[in-house]
């Protein structure tokens, strides 16, 4: 049951993504993106990490998101078509990129790697959170200075003279 | 959960080659781009879930949580930029800047 609600997900995340980065308008790639971003914290959740689904839906659907949509109609690109858009030959060397990479995990699966076992752990938030406090307490203080720094560097490039 | 990890693996890398494809077919606008550096690291951060929950360590949802953290700077930056260089030029098409001022 729950691998078929991961395979579910797994196309809705495939294809919002698909239609995001074909969308012709940026508003609308956002609000496809958002659509996979939710499939994306479903199967966090079915991963057993419920605390990153819960920031997943938080803070990358609900404030990065929400984020790019304002600054994307705080600066009211008139006529957005007037925008280019990438043409044929544009999408050329994406596409040889996606092959080169699709065919690499096509010979990685067709090589006959050591099969791992199926079968996940669930991870409580109690061992998640003596981790993070415990082990990695300096990488915590780290990434706080580091918020402040982009802080302080966005306040510094949107100022007005 | 009877996925096997592959499967996992090879959602996240189609995803992750997804994003590539838009950083390079949209090179001429600044947003698509960010939102295809985006797609990148969601996918970095779908393989680091995997990782954590096949082997049942915290450590991989904790690198995550810290990329969630570093991916919130970074667009906050990359959007104040895009503010900043919307005001200078009126445009975000990235050919449009192209001198540098001493």
């Amino acid at each position: 049951m729950e691998a078929i609600i991961f395979y579910i997900l797994a196309a809705i995340l495939l294809i919002g993504t698909l239609c995001a980065i074909t969308a012709r308008q940026a508003v609308r790639a956002i609000v496809y993106l958002v659509v996979s971003f939710f499939a994306l914290a479903l199967m966090f959740y079915l991963l057993g990490a419920p605390l990153i689904a819960a920031f997943e839906v938080i803070i990358y659907a609900g404030a990065i998101m929400v984020l790019f949509l304002f600054v994307i109609m705080m600066l009211e690109l008139e006529s957005p078509e007037k925008l280019p858009k990438p043409r044929l030959s544009d999408w050329w060397p994406a596409l040889a990129l996606v092959v080169v990479v699709v065919g690499a995990l096509a010979v990685l699966l067709l090589s006959h790697v050591r099969a791992v076992p199926p079968g996940f752990t669930d991870i409580p938030v109690r061992q998640f959170a003596y981790t993070l406090f415990k082990q990695y307490g300096v990488a915590v203080e780290i990434v706080s200075m580091q918020l402040l720094f982009a802080l302080v560097g966005a306040l510094y490039l949107g100022r007005r003279k | 959960m009877s996925v096997p990890l592959s499967h996992i693996l090879i959602v996240a890398s189609l995803m992750f080659a997804m994003g590539l494809g838009c950083v390079v077919a949209w090179r001429a606008n600044v947003i698509m781009m960010l939102i295809g550096i985006e797609i990148m690291l969601n996918a970095v951060m779908l393989t680091f879930v995997g990782g954590s929950a096949h082997w049942g360590i915290a450590d991989g949802q904790l690198f995550s949580l810290m990329l969630m953290a570093l991916t919130s700077a970074e667009v906050s930056l990359a959007l104040a930029m895009v503010v900043y260089l919307h005001r200078r030029k009126q445009t975000v098409n990235t050919d449009r800047f192209d001198s540098m001022k001493g």
